[in-house]
């Protein structure tokens, strides 16, 4: 008996009893599709997740002020208070090797008030020339805050898209002055959208002015929130964070056990990321699982009744001389056929809701080929595993009994 | 010995096709003891009609299946064309009656939502025979059982009784089996279509043929050449008869 004249038969008897195959199958159609669905899913968001950071700024190592205290996580409130690091220290850092631009950032929440009217409360964020490189801002319009606006004190505004648009709807906003602190500012540039969420509010909803300018003028103060490190290189990460760390303690005199500063890798976020998204996967791809179990009792259960049903065919197919094998073959490429093609339709309808799910909620969903060959893999495998036990027993029906059954 | 008492058979100097000695079959159920064959001794020899004849619970039904290789002896041995049988596996068994017993039963013949000539080619798809000879040797089975040609691709629930049992008996031939065995063949058909397909049966049987068949009607039997009268697991009576010839179909 070959293939071919077991994909006949099988074929004649999935077919004669039509909505009892498709019933079936569909247990393992939404099994599949939503196993395929639900990783595709969870691989796009992370997918979105992973780029969104990495769209803030590459080989990124941030210096914030306080420590981290280990299970407690950072205290916000640590940032406002401490004010350990100071504009020396950014001297320092330029001269450590691997370091390509260091970026001294002061942040701090204002009123911002346009001439139309609108006004709003929002982040202003104290730069220096090199933030843009450190954090892959482009401009939109106009220029970001240069070298010689810093020197000269200008009193000069980058805004955020989201922001501009807050405040001057759909005008050209370059060379409008806005008020912040009772402060006016010329605003020179909008930067691009980037989306992404960083640390301390959206990108797009933030406001740059020279750092000189935010210390002296609205701040009033002399320290900095944030020193954002860019390495040269990826590898040369761990080894800067290093000299840095060594390098901060030994400026500031504090003890190795207790440093008044922190830093954070881009690296540790994206890892530590990457597990969340990974774990919601599963554990996503698990609940589609279980319906993938119950589609697969279905099919054994379908195959079940189909050997109880066609016991006198079985009976005589022995008669004629068909072996143990012949029909636990035939019974067990009845259960594939039904999985495997269940299967196709439930990748295809996965792809599908994937599909949908993304244009529709704006979630990014990759099929990967992976989870379509897993689901392939598991379909078939659960054709197997589910048609077993009803082959077997069709196979070791006696041929006498099986004759005589009614 | 009973057999003692009965007149011998004659028997042709030929090969013996089958050959039972002190066959015995017995069933336990419920701890009691049902002796369904008691020491049955027999031979069939090549190209004989032999009818076995009984009423129903005189075990020709479990002779029936000893001889189709369904069952084996719980004592005594059973030869098949020289190969002693009793002692073989189920999976062995199988194979035997693939290459060398063709069954006819009295219902539930065919694969239902099958066609004609795939019902035929069923045991040799079985026995692994190639696509293009499996189909000339159903049609050739077909055409000498006299089934009409223009019904080979019918579904087997578009064809008469009669025509069913000639399709089985074109699928029994289909492996050129040592023997054919049928068990009832017109046990589910009106007397005039009974005699069509018992015709056909002694048409085979002229063309050398051993045909062995299983009936409790004494007018059916009487179609055979010998006579095995079974009753209470014992052959009461052997004899050779003057056959009643039904005329070419």
């Amino acid at each position: 008996m070959n293939l071919n004249d077991i994909l006949q038969e099988t074929y004649t008897a999935l077919v004669a009893n039509k909505t009892r195959s498709i019933l079936t199958m569909l247990g393992i159609i939404i099994g599949i599709g939503s196993v395929i669905a639900m990783i595709s899913l969870g691989q796009g968001a992370s997918g979105s997740i992973t780029s969104s950071i990495q769209g803030l700024g590459s080989n990124l190592l941030t210096i914030v002020p306080g420590a981290i205290e280990p299970g407690r996580g950072q205290v916000s409130s640590g940032r406002g208070s401490a004010e350990t690091l100071k504009n020396a220290d950014v001297v320092v850092l330029e001269k450590i090797p691997g370091v390509a631009y260091v970026s001294p950032e002061l942040v701090r929440r204002f009123q911002i008030i346009a001439p139309t009217g609108n006004n709003t409360n929002s982040s202003i964020t104290g730069v220096s020339q090199d933030y843009a490189s450190v954090h892959s801002i482009t401009m939109a319009q106009g220029s970001f805050i240069t070298d010689a606006n810093i020197r000269s004190l200008s009193k000069v505004a980058v805004l955020g898209p989201t922001i501009a648009a807050d405040l001057f709807g759909e005008e050209n906003t370059i060379g409008k002055t806005i008020r912040i602190n009772s402060t006016n500012f010329k605003i020179i540039g909008i930067s691009e959208s980037k989306g992404g969420s960083g640390f301390g509010g959206s990108p797009d909803e933030s406001v740059y002015v020279s750092l000189p300018v935010m210390q002296r003028v609205l701040a009033g103060a002399d320290y900095l929130s944030t020193i954002a490190v860019s390495v040269e290189n990826e590898e040369m990460m761990p080894q800067v964070q290093e000299e840095i760390t060594a390098t901060l303690i030994q400026k500031h005199r504090v003890d190795v056990e207790n440093p008044d500063f922190s830093i954070i890798s881009q690296k540790d976020i994206l890892s530590t990321l990457d597990q969340i998204t990974g774990i919601l996967t599963i554990f996503l791809a698990s609940i589609a699982g279980i319906s993938l179990l119950v589609g697969g009792i279905g099919i054994m259960n379908m195959m079940l009744t189909t050997v109880t049903e066609r016991t006198r065919e079985i009976g005589l197919r022995k008669a004629i001389g068909a072996t143990k094998k012949n029909i636990s073959l035939q019974f067990l490429a009845e259960s594939i056929l039904l999985t495997f093609t269940g299967g196709v339709i439930g990748v295809i309808l996965g792809w599908l809701i994937s599909f949908a799910v993304s244009s529709f909620a704006g979630i990014d969903a990759s099929v990967s080929l992976r989870s379509v060959a897993l689901a392939f893999g598991v379909s078939a495998g659960i054709g197997i595993i589910f048609g077993y036990y009803p082959a077997r027993r069709a196979s070791s029906l006696n041929p006498i009994e099986a004759l005589r059954h009614e | 010995m009973l057999r003692r008492n009965l007149p011998d058979p004659v028997f042709l100097e030929d090969k013996h096709m089958i050959e039972c000695v002190n066959t015995s079959k017995t069933y336990k159920s419920g701890g009691e003891e049902t002796k369904a064959l008691d020491n049955v001794s027999f031979k069939i020899n090549e190209g004989e009609f032999v009818a076995i004849m009984g009423p129903s619970g005189s075990g020709k039904s479990t002779l029936m299946h000893i001889l189709g290789c369904l069952d084996i002896p719980t004592s005594g041995t059973y030869s098949l064309d020289g190969h002693d049988v009793s002692k073989l596996s189920e999976d062995e068994l199988a194979e035997i009656r693939l290459g060398k017993i063709g069954f006819v039963f009295q219902a539930f013949n065919l694969l239902p939502r099958t066609t004609v000539l795939r019902n035929v080619m069923l045991p040799l798809v079985y026995s692994g025979v190639p696509k293009e000879e499996r189909e000339r040797r159903a049609k050739e089975a077909l055409s000498a059982v006299g089934f009409p040609e223009d019904r080979y691709y019918h579904y087997s629930n578009q064809i008469s009784g009669g025509q069913i049992q000639r399709v089985a008996i074109a699928r029994a031939l289909v492996n050129n089996p040592s023997i054919i065995l049928a068990d009832e063949p017109t046990g589910n058909l009106d007397t005039k279509t009974g005699e069509i397909v018992l015709g056909t049966f002694q048409k085979l049987n002229k063309e050398g043929r051993t045909i062995i068949l299983i009936t409790h009607e004494p007018n059916v039997a009487e179609h055979a050449a010998r006579v095995i009268h079974i009753r209470d697991g014992n052959i009461i009576e052997d004899r050779r008869l003057k056959q009643r010839i039904i005329s070419e179909i």
